[in-house]
């Protein structure tokens, strides 16, 4: 008797451990403290604020369209509280200075070469993008970018924006 | 017994010697050198031509140039 309980709970294990995912939305966003290119940044200096987390690297052909996008949402919400930081992956920090110089970014860019702040989002793909409401939670994750997902992203952003 | 056969089948899924990698580490992955074709046109025309010649068909990847011959 106690040994079909013990299977049964270690099926139950099982099956959570096999298949179970670790979804973020919702969650309070973790706080991170990179370095930029201006000095370090820390998520809860940004409290307050909406904050488009975009995770991008050199070697990433979606983050090439991102960036423009990502500069036209800096300059069209800045003054409404938005913050775009997208952070770096890259391991070689040369490719990512060269990304930087083909497609210039007016947002803040931070460096992650070690992946730990990816691990703490679980960043599900490349690129990802969280929107983080001005309270800190997780809104919306975004996986990929394709050039018809910018107007719902922009949606997103204006409905996080008005709250 | 069903649960037995179950705990085998995710302990399977669980020890497979898959590795994880985590999407930022496919970098090494991303370059084109790493592509499992390598001229994706020339492998195109390539197919082309073992189609119109040969009659054979498939076994190749449809990415890089298909030319919709199937």
């Amino acid at each position: 008797m106690s040994s079909r309980i013990f299977t049964r709970f270690v099926s139950v294990l099982l099956l959570g451990w096999t298949f179970g995912n670790t979804a973020m939305a919702a969650e309070t966003a973790p706080n991170f403290s990179l370095p930029t290119q201006a000095g370090t940044l820390a998520l809860a200096d940004l409290k307050g604020k909406v904050v488009y987390l975009d995770f991008w690297a050199s070697w990433c052909p979606p983050c090439r369209k991102s960036f423009p996008w990502m500069n036209e949402m800096e300059r069209r919400y800045s003054r409404q509280g938005l913050a775009v930081v997208a952070v770096n992956l890259d391991k070689d920090q040369e490719l990512a200075d060269k990304f930087l110089n083909e497609v210039p970014a007016e947002f803040n860019v931070a460096f992650d070469p070690q992946g730990t702040v990816a691990d703490s989002y679980h960043v599900p793909g490349m690129p990802s993008s969280f929107i983080i409401d001005r309270h800190g939670k997780i809104q919306a994750i975004h996986i990929g970018f394709r050039e018809e997902d910018s107007t719902d992203l922009e949606a997103s952003l204006r409905s996080a924006l008005s709250r | 017994m069903r649960t037995l056969a179950m705990i085998i089948a995710c302990s399977a899924l669980l020890l497979s010697g898959c590795a994880d990698v985590k999407p930022w580490d496919r970098d090494l992955l991303a370059q084109k050198k790493m592509q499992l074709v390598p001229a994706p046109v020339d492998n195109a025309l390539d197919e082309h031509v073992y189609f119109s010649k040969e009659a054979a068909s498939g076994g190749q990847g449809v990415g890089g140039g298909g030319c919709g011959c199937n």
